[in-house]
Parts: C-alpha cells; sequence; structure tokens
C-alpha cells in the first residue's frame, strides 16, 4: 500500500469500507455468477473433457458479466449524493481516484473468482491437466485488464441517461483481445495443450497499454459534464 | 460591477454558460471582494446554481473566465470550500468518517479539524448513526462541517438552510458570520435571504442568467434592474 499515494490509499480503503458496509457490489455479482454456473449446469451435462473444452469461455463471460455489475456498483455510490462533487472540488488527483477504483473493483472482482472457482469446479467436473497455478498468472492480469478497461468506461458513460447499457455496449467490444487471451490461455492450462506464453504477453501488453491510455484520459473524463 | 475597495477573491469576466441551446449564464461580469459575505438571489433559473458551480470550478464555462484569488478554479482548489444541496457525503458512514475522508484529500491527516467542523456546526462527532439516517437538517449541518473542515478562504454554499429548522438555520447564519469575520469570503445562494438580513454584506440578484443588481440590504432590485 505504500506505493500508493495518500489520497488513493484513503479512496481505496473508503471504497473497501462502504461495500463492507452495503455489500451492493459483491452481493450482486455473487448471485448473477451463481445464476449463470447453475443455469449453464443444467443446460449441459459435459463429459470432463467437453468441459475442459467449454469452461474456458464460460468462467470468463460469466465474470465478465459480473464485473459490469460491480463496476455500475462502485460509480453509482459517488453519483447517490453527488460525493464526487467533492472529489472534484479538492486538490487531489483525478488519477489517484482512477487507480484506488481500479484496484478497488480489482480486489472485489478477485474476491468473487475465489468464491466461485471452486463452484465452477464441481458443478462442471474440471480437472486441470497443465499446471493449476498459472490460472493465478491468468486471473490477475485478466480481471485487471477487464477492470481498468471497466473502470474507465464506466466513469466515460456515468453522465448517459442509460449508463447501465451504455457500460457494456462500450465495454465489451474493447474487452474482446484481452476475453480471448484469458480464455485461450485457460484452456491452454486446461487442456495441458501448448504454452501459454503468448497470451500472458498480449495480456501484460494490453493492461499497459490501456491503464496508460486510462491514466492519460481520466481527467479529461472526470470533469466533462 | 466592482464591490469595495478590498481586493478581488473573485473576478468573472464575461462568464456564458450554455446547456445545449439554452443559455443559464449570459454574459456574467462581476468582481467580488475578499473578506465579504454575499447572498446571490433570483427565481429558478436565473442562473444561480449554474455561476456558483462555475466559480467552484464544477462548470466549464463556454466562454469567459473565473479568477479566483488570482487562479483558476482548479489551482485554488485548495482555498474553496463547497457544499451543494445535495449533501455530498456517503449514506454508510458517520459523520466523522466521511470528514474523516474527504480530510484526506486536503492533506488532513489529524482528526482534529473534523471534530472542530462538527462541533462548529452543532453536531456531536461522537454520534455512530450513519449519515444516512440523519435529519436533513442534521445532513445539511454535516455537509457545511465538510465544506469548512479545511479551513477554506473562500465559501461556495449553494441552499445551506434548505429543510433546516429555524433555530438551526439562525444558528449556521451566525456561524457564516463568525467565518466572515475571520477574514473568509462566501458566497451564498438561498431563497432564504430575510435570516441573512443584517449578516450579508451584499445580496447580488440575478436574472436570466446575468446579475442586474447588486444592493447591501434585502430590498427589492427592480429599480436597479
Amino acid at each position: 500500500m505504500s506505493l500508493l499515494s495518500p489520497v488513493t490509499r484513503a479512496t481505496l480503503l473508503k471504497d473497501i469500507r462502504l461495500e463492507w458496509r452495503s455489500k451492493d457490489a459483491l452481493n450482486s455479482m455473487l448471485f448473477f455468477s451463481l445464476l449463470v454456473v447453475v443455469i449453464f449446469s443444467f443446460s449441459f451435462d459435459p463429459n470432463a473433457e467437453e468441459s475442459r473444452q467449454i469452461a474456458p469461455g464460460l468462467i470468463w463471460v460469466a465474470f465478465l458479466f459480473s464485473t459490469v455489475v460491480a463496476l455500475n456498483q462502485t460509480w453509482a455510490r459517488e453519483l447517490r449524493n453527488q460525493a464526487l462533487d467533492a472529489y472534484r472540488v479538492s486538490p487531489a488527483s483525478p488519477n489517484s481516484l482512477f487507480l484506488a477504483k481500479t484496484l478497488g473493483n480489482f480486489l472485489f472482482v478477485s474476491v468473487l473468482e475465489a468464491v466461485m472457482a471452486p463452484l465452477f469446479v464441481v458443478f462442471y467436473n474440471l480437472r486441470s491437466l497443465g499446471p493449476v497455478w498459472q490460472l493465478l498468472l491468468v486471473g490477475a492480469l485478466g480481471t485487471y485488464a477487464l477492470v481498468v478497461n471497466g473502470t474507465f468506461f464506466a466513469a466515460l458513460s456515468l453522465r448517459t441517461r442509460m449508463r447501465e447499457i451504455m457500460l457494456p455496449v462500450i465495454l465489451f467490444p474493447i474487452s474482446i483481445p484481452a476475453i480471448q487471451a484469458m480464455v485461450e490461455a485457460t484452456h491452454v492450462i486446461f487442456t495441458g495443450e501448448g504454452t501459454i506464453r503468448f497470451w500472458v504477453v498480449l495480456l501484460l501488453t494490453y493492461d499497459v497499454v490501456f491503464t496508460t491510455a486510462s491514466l492519460a484520459l481520466f481527467g479529461l473524463i472526470l470533469n466533462a459534464e | 460591477m466592482t464591490g469595495t475597495s478590498n481586493p478581488a477573491a473573485i473576478a468573472v469576466r464575461g462568464l456564458v454558460k450554455q446547456f445545449g441551446r439554452f443559455a443559464a449564464l449570459r454574459g456574467v461580469d462581476a468582481e467580488f471582494a475578499a473578506g465579504k459575505f454575499y447572498v446571490i438571489l433570483g427565481d429558478n433559473g436565473a442562473g444561480k446554481t449554474t455561476l456558483l458551480r462555475s466559480l467552484a470550478g464544477l462548470a466549464q464555462p463556454n466562454r469567459g473566465t473565473v479568477s479566483i484569488l488570482g487562479q483558476s478554479p482548479r489551482q485554488a482548489a485548495r482555498l474553496i470550500g463547497y457544499m451543494a444541496h445535495p449533501s455530498l457525503l456517503y449514506d454508510e458512514f458517520t459523520g466523522l468518517e466521511n470528514l474523516r475522508y474527504f480530510a484526506q484529500l486536503y492533506g488532513i491527516t489529524s482528526d482534529e479539524p473534523c471534530v472542530s467542523a462538527i462541533h462548529a456546526v452543532g453536531l456531536d462527532p461522537a454520534l455512530t448513526r450513519p449519515v444516512g439516517q440523519y435529519s436533513q437538517g442534521m445532513r445539511q449541518r454535516m455537509s457545511l462541517a465538510r465544506a469548512i473542515l479545511h479551513d477554506p478562504q473562500i465559501l461556495f454554499l449553494d441552499e445551506p438552510f434548505s429543510n433546516v429548522d429555524v433555530q438551526s438555520t439562525r444558528g449556521m447564519a451566525e456561524l457564516l458570520r463568525g467565518v466572515r469575520d475571520s477574514g473568509k469570503t462566501i458566497f451564498l445562494v438561498t431563497h432564504q435571504a430575510a435570516v441573512l438580513e443584517g449578516i450579508a454584506d451584499e445580496f447580488v440578484w440575478m436574472r436570466s442568467g446575468l446579475i442586474v443588481a447588486r444592493t447591501t440590504t434585502l430590498t427589492p432590485a427592480q429599480e436597479n434592474a
């Protein structure tokens, strides 16, 4: 935490405490993910090999949709009493807010993934043939890719009339390279065929590019009317 | 339209603010002296809140300039305290927790200014109820505490007395008199100007996006309009 500026740290802790008290984002995400797991497990009855083929796509699509729920919630609480205006009139940097929101969302989605991963294993009878630890790397890079973009575009759609619709409309197309990398890398790990190196490099590049672009533009987004 | 011989705390030149085709401000020119208490009056839609938000740096003018103690509103953020009609607070936090967070945006890490600000508005910092359970009047007072906690040179207050009982309104008006007497500049929008008669230094009358008169007493401004 010492790497973070005092304002980023304060805002991140504030978001964690607010989420702990309200559980708005976590409850919505968990409920949504659980629905996806249960509904798809009723729809398919795959054997172990089929599970390894379909589960990577299923898992990441479920997490992508759940992330959107979290992203909407974390910005919605800033609009509730226009608390965001109190931040905007302060001397605090817009980028501190962006980093805090991104890290907060990363944390919330990671918690969701940690809770949901065992359920996916049980419901889909998943047995990985590759090194499971690599899932942690792909999961971390992929989750960050979703939340860094999502935090930025959720802020962009903040003042639009149909922001809950606008966010997926903007976010999903731009997340396609990251989703593809996450799905392919997870598939490689589950089947034990090939290497994840290319997909990890793609995810890393994606994360660096979008973090840089978001930090460069977030001030404009925050102060737009 | 200059105020007094005091140096200008706020200078506005040709300020135009449009929302689509509607011009909320239509070329406002004015100067406001330091250490004075200004009350902005006018009908709904006269441009009072838009002027206040422009001065606080929350609304970007289409044309014209705003100077706060010789700086742009953004540069002068540390010198500005802003209170809006909504509370700008987090409902899930207690008053003290809210102020602790906002204090950190100004680099304040001690509890002392937060506790002092809460005492100053007549509330108890030990209240454990979250702000969401406060009455509207208590919320307004806590919002004022948030605006003054970093000891700003200029206070922008939008309808601070709305939904506040008569006794509390008088208390807040006296508090603001003390703030002004300590050399701070106050810029306050209200429909309850009578309570500020004898406290405010100047009443600024707005109509259709323009300042049409400035009076030292709360008298009808038609002859000046």
